[in-house]
């Protein structure tokens, strides 16, 4: 990258290291599955001053995954990641407020018309005319639609902006739907999750950057690299399920011990996320639901997270051999049922009751054969 | 030319019926088997994929009906006709023996609706052996429907069809000393493909030499059987002086069998499994003896002149044949690792019934068409 | 009895003359080559080290349903292949267990699926060419529009690979077919690629056999190179060669297989029987051709009874010939 591009960054950030840097852009590649030599072209993409605005718009949530975009905790990255992508508009960030904010967020659609990332948190409440969410005096639905419009991408992140999420719960009085279900036609990103880990989003934002394309993306549209695999299939604990050791209660001797929570309720064979690899918050190990002992409810995904109970016993997608192996040899068949015997019995007593009747029979007849008379 | 005619009286005794009992439940479990699959009826396996379906109803079942085979040595071959009124009743057991192993072997066949693969020149394995036992057991079937048929065209005194059919009969009766030969003798060479899986006391080239001589003994001893039951059964006097001059040849058969039996395990030096003790050598023995014994008494021409010598001899023998059948494809067969089979009730109730469904169709038969000896006519002097 | 012992006669002649022939019949026919393009699996048992994950590719690759075994339905835990595994992995333990590789006091390892062998008992066997022998890769197909499920190749396999889908009311039978539909699109079978050890190698057996011995000639303790996946992937890994048995299993067990095997222990420990060199189907289609070859026998034999029958009997009093007179 050039020089001074950089250090024009490196003054607005504390003075980060050129070596800092480049650390974050291989953490940045490394989580998208990426090779790490594509670190360098991430580092160019953020650090270039042609880069897109992006307009982060809020419906129906909690502003958690905002808040998940801010938990990183090296304060630099911080404002690294808000200045980098150039936030162009966020209710939760902005400085200003009311119709001024407002003016400011349609000039910057108007003058980056179909170049501009929009991002939408919270879900979009369908039911009588959007009513239970306005913003600025408008149906968020409305706001939605006519942004999408002029997006070049659009990135749905959290759960409820994915699928509806907590607001879509049974019975839905909202009609909160997800901004893919809503836009239909136009490609969406999903970024799941209650909040996702605010690198998911990340990664994708930069691979958009620095390849002006999106990451594989799976069916639902969520990039492949963070929700390509359940957790089951990554889990740490994975080995206590193959092994079968379970924990059957809180606190309990296998729940101390570690052990699979599979039987508590974990969701985590249904569910695609990459929760145990990149954990959350940076505070080391086991700083993921199951790895504090609670069982993974599955809040990436439509139709567990939200919607099946807590301690439900999930169903295994893909059923794998347990830990054990089969012996060389094991006894199986053959068994003489009961029935079996009796009937075996039954026909030879008939077999040889004929028999014998049949003989007595012919032994008078060759009686009376010695007593004289042919027969 | 022997006159014959039917039994005549009551079709539905109390056998009869009981039979026909056995025969429905035996239709029951073969619907289950249609319905749900071999498994939830057999105790088959995938260590013993034959169980007594194929052991019992086809293999020995059709041993048991070579009544009609070794009888068409002696009357057409060996040019004896005297004993043509044996020749009918037995021919009937016959046809419903092999019919019935026909209808087990489609019972037992996993994809039956496929079955006429085995016709189609696209499929047919010129190879194989149990494509040869198929085909030779299906024609004979149907040569069997055409020797019993004279029986059928003079009940209802078609004398025309008849005579034409007797012009022609020739070549079936032809094909019915030629297709039991192949299949018999191939019915053993079937189960040699097991190899290590059967055991040494059975195992051997001399399989199919073996079961075509095993066949053929019980082909005799059947008759015998059969006549006797049918002289008890239906209160008729007995051919003994016919059934004494089988019983004249049939201890050389056996002792014919019973040294190469016994000599070619003894040159193998498998010998001393016999006396092993255990399951496997114990049956070996028990069915030599149950051959050896009858052939030991059959070589007295006194005996040979007792009804009941006579036929619990034959009855020894069908049982020795039938265990000699019933060790080579069941106890004498162990596929290793773990794997054991025992018949199941439902199992065993097919057999059952498939047996039942034989004596009924003889016992109708025997009534209503012309296949015993009419008494009333002698047939020739002498007898 | 003068009657009595003319026949004897006549049938030990018969007799003797089937006696004499029998030694001959059971020669057998000669053996089989390998296919032009045969391709194959090496197993080595020193390098697996149980994972089981082909036994997961394997179920993926080729659809089949889990089996739960004797267990909670959480795994897929057969004892042995079936209708619903195709590829197993067995666990030969002994005494303590705790030295891989050895016998005494020791565990390993075992892959058991079809062997794909050179001269197939279940392709001669089946009276409707169901199971058929591709004439170029040499991989032992199943085709099931051809079945009619007589399950005579279950009883012909030496090894016992062939299962039957006993519970189904139009029941299949079932084995690993080396993923030849993998193969078709230039791939390898998915236990293969799976395998992270490269305990589970795939490529041309000709190839497969030189790794093998190459193997054999290694020495204990001493790292080496092994192919992982496939012998044309280019994938190494570096191992400590363990203590190999002096035999590679299937190299001519029973005419030869494509599936070869290399062990610690002793193989019939890890449940593969000790076999002949020649197949037993060999000795069986052996006497079956000497007696059916062109039919001429039979043809010959039939043609002698119809001449017999038909011939008018004028010795023999009371016998009456069998032409005319009719059943």
């Amino acid at each position: 990258m050039a020089d001074n591009n950089f250090d024009a960054i490196s003054k607005k950030l504390n003075n980060i290291s050129r070596r800092d840097f480049m650390k974050f852009c291989t953490v940045m590649a490394a989580s998208m599955g990426l090779p790490l030599e594509v670190a360098p072209q991430i580092a160019e993409a953020v650090t270039s001053p042609k880069r897109p605005p992006v307009i982060w718009l809020s419906g129906q949530g909690c502003t958690g995954c905002t808040e998940s975009l801010l938990r990183p905790t090296h304060p630099s990255l911080e404002h690294l990641i808000l200045d980098l992508i150039s936030l162009d508009y966020n209710e939760t960030l902005n400085v200003g407020a009311g119709h001024q904010a407002e003016e400011a967020m349609r000039q910057s659609i108007e003058a980056n018309s179909k170049q501009f990332i929009l991002v939408v948190e919270g879900a979009i409440p369908t039911r009588d005319g959007g009513v239970y969410c306005m913003v600025g005096g408008r149906p968020f639905m409305e706001i939605v639609r006519e942004t999408a419009d002029k997006a070049a991408a659009v990135i749905a992140i959290g759960s409820c902006a994915s699928w509806g999420g907590i607001a879509a719960a049974e019975p839905n009085p909202t009609g909160a739907t997800g901004a893919p279900e809503f836009l239909v036609g136009k490609p969406v990103v999903s970024i799941p999750g209650c909040p996702p880990n605010g690198y998911n989003f990340l990664s994708t934002v930069l691979h958009y950057l620095t390849f002006k394309k999106l990451p594989d993306l799976d069916a639902k549209g969520r990039p492949k690299f963070a929700y390509g695999r359940l957790i089951h299939e990554n889990c740490e604990r994975r080995p206590h399920f193959d092994a079968g050791r379970f924990a059957t209660q809180f606190g309990d001797d296998g729940h101390r011990q570690g052990f699979c929570l599979y039987k508590l309720g974990c969701k985590g064979p249904q569910t695609y996320a990459n929760c145990p690899s990149i954990l959350f918050n940076e505070v080391g190990g086991g700083a993921w639901p199951v790895g504090t002992g609670h069982p993974c409810f599955g809040c990436t995904e439509q139709g567990v997270g939200f919607a099946m109970p807590l301690h439900e016993q999930a169903d295994l997608k893909f059923i794998t051999p347990a830990a054990d192996h089969a012996p060389v040899t094991s006894d199986r068949g053959g068994g003489v049922s009961a029935a079996a015997a009796a009937l075996i019995g039954a026909g030879v007593g008939v077999a040889a009751g004929a028999a014998a009747m049949t003989a007595r029979r012919l032994a008078e007849a060759d009686k009376n054969d010695d007593g004289g008379e042919a027969s | 030319m022997t006159a014959r005619k039917p039994l005549g009286g009551e079709v539905l005794s109390k056998p009869f019926k009981i039979l026909l009992a056995v025969a429905l439940v035996g239709l029951l479990f073969i619907g289950k088997r249609f319905l749900f699959g071999i498994g939830s009826v057999s105790g088959m396996n995938d260590g013993y994929p034959w169980g007594i379906w194929i052991a019992l109803d086809v293999v020995v079942g059709t041993a048991f009906a070579c009544g009609g085979y070794s009888l068409a040595f002696l009357i057409y071959v060996f040019k004896k006709g005297e004993y043509s009124p044996l020749l009918r009743p037995a021919l009937l057991t016959s046809l419903f023996g092999y019919t019935l192993a026909g209808f087990s072997v489609l019972v037992d066949l996993g994809r039956y609706w496929q079955a006429y693969n085995i016709v189609l020149p696209r499929y047919s394995n010129l190879h194989s052996v149990m494509f040869e036992v198929a085909l030779c057991i299906a024609c004979y079937v149907l040569v069997l429907w055409i020797e019993v048929t004279p029986a059928f065209l003079e009940r209802f005194n078609k004398t025309e069809l008849q005579a034409r059919l007797n012009r022609v009969l020739f070549f079936f009766v032809a094909m019915g000393l030629l297709l039991p030969s192949m299949h018999q003798s191939s019915l053993g060479t079937l189960i040699l493909m097991a190899g290590y899986k059967l055991s040494p006391l059975w195992r051997t080239g001399f399989l199919p030499m073996l079961f075509l001589l095993s066949a053929i003994t019980m082909g005799y001893a059947v008759v015998i059987v059969e006549s006797c039951f049918s002289s008890v059964g239906f209160r008729r006097p007995l051919e003994k002086e016919l059934l004494e001059k089988i019983s004249s040849f049939m201890p050389w058969v056996l002792l014919f069998y019973l040294l190469v039996r016994i000599e070619d395990v003894n040159l193998r030096g498998y010998l001393p499994l016999a006396f092993a003790g255990d399951s496997k050598g114990n049956l070996f023995l028990l069915e030599n003896i149950l051959l050896g014994l009858p052939m030991l008494l059959l070589f007295s021409p006194a005996y040979r002149k007792r009804r009941m010598i006579l036929f619990l001899a034959a009855f020894s023998i069908m049982l020795g044949g039938a265990l000699y059948r019933f060790n080579t494809y069941i106890t004498g067969f162990d596929p290793g690792n773990g794997w054991h089979y025992f018949p199941t009730g439902p199992e065993i109730m097919v057999t059952f019934g498939f047996l039942a469904m034989e004596l009924l169709g003889y016992l109708w038969l025997v009534r209503k068409l012309p296949i015993l000896a009419d008494l009333s006519r002698p047939a020739r002097a002498g007898g | 009895m003068r009657i009595g012992r003319r026949d004897f006669l006549k049938m030990t002649a018969t007799g003797g003359l089937a006696l004499a022939c029998a030694p001959t019949l059971a020669q057998g026919r000669p053996h089989h080559d390998l296919p032009p393009a045969a391709v194959g699996i090496l197993y080595d048992a020193t390098l697996c080290v149980g994972c089981q994950a082909c036994m997961v590719a394997c179920k993926q690759a080729n659809e089949m349903e889990v089996e739960p075994g004797q267990g909670e339905p959480l795994w897929d835990a057969p004892r042995d292949l079936s209708a619903r595994t195709l590829n197993i992995i067995k666990r030969y333990e002994n005494g303590d267990g705790a030295v891989k590789d050895r016998a005494e006091n020791g565990y390993s390892f075992v892959k058991r699926h079809c062997m794909h062998c050179l001269d197939p008992a279940c392709v001669s066997a089946c009276p409707v060419s169901a199971l058929t022998k591709d004439p170029a890769s040499g991989i032992v197909g199943y085709n099931e529009k051809a079945c009619i499920g007589c399950r005579y190749c279950q009883v012909a396999c030496p090894y016992n690979i062939p299962k039957f889908q006993w519970d189904s009311t139009t029941p299949k039978i079932v084995k690993c077919q080396l993923c030849s539909h993998l193969v078709a699109k230039g791939g390898i079978s998915a236990c293969c690629k799976v395998c992270p050890t490269g305990a589970s190698l795939f490529g041309p057996v000709e190839g497969l056999l030189a790794e093998a011995k190459r193997r054999l000639h290694m020495e204990e303790g001493k790292s080496y190179d092994f192919p992982v996946a496939s012998l044309a992937s280019g994938q190494v890994q570096s191992h400590r060669a363990g203590r190999y048995l002096e035999h590679i299993y299937g190299e001519n067990e029973a005419g030869g297989s494509q599936v070869l095997l290399l062990s610690g222990v002793p193989f019939t420990s890890l449940g593969l029987p000790e076999l002949p060199e020649q197949s037993f189907v060999e000795v069986a289609d052996g006497i079956q051709y000497a007696i059916y070859k062109g039919m001429v026998y039979p043809l010959v034999l039939l043609g002698g009874l119809i001449y017999i029958i038909r011939k008018r009997v004028s010795t023999t009093g009371p016998a009456q010939s069998g032409g005319e007179e009719g059943v």
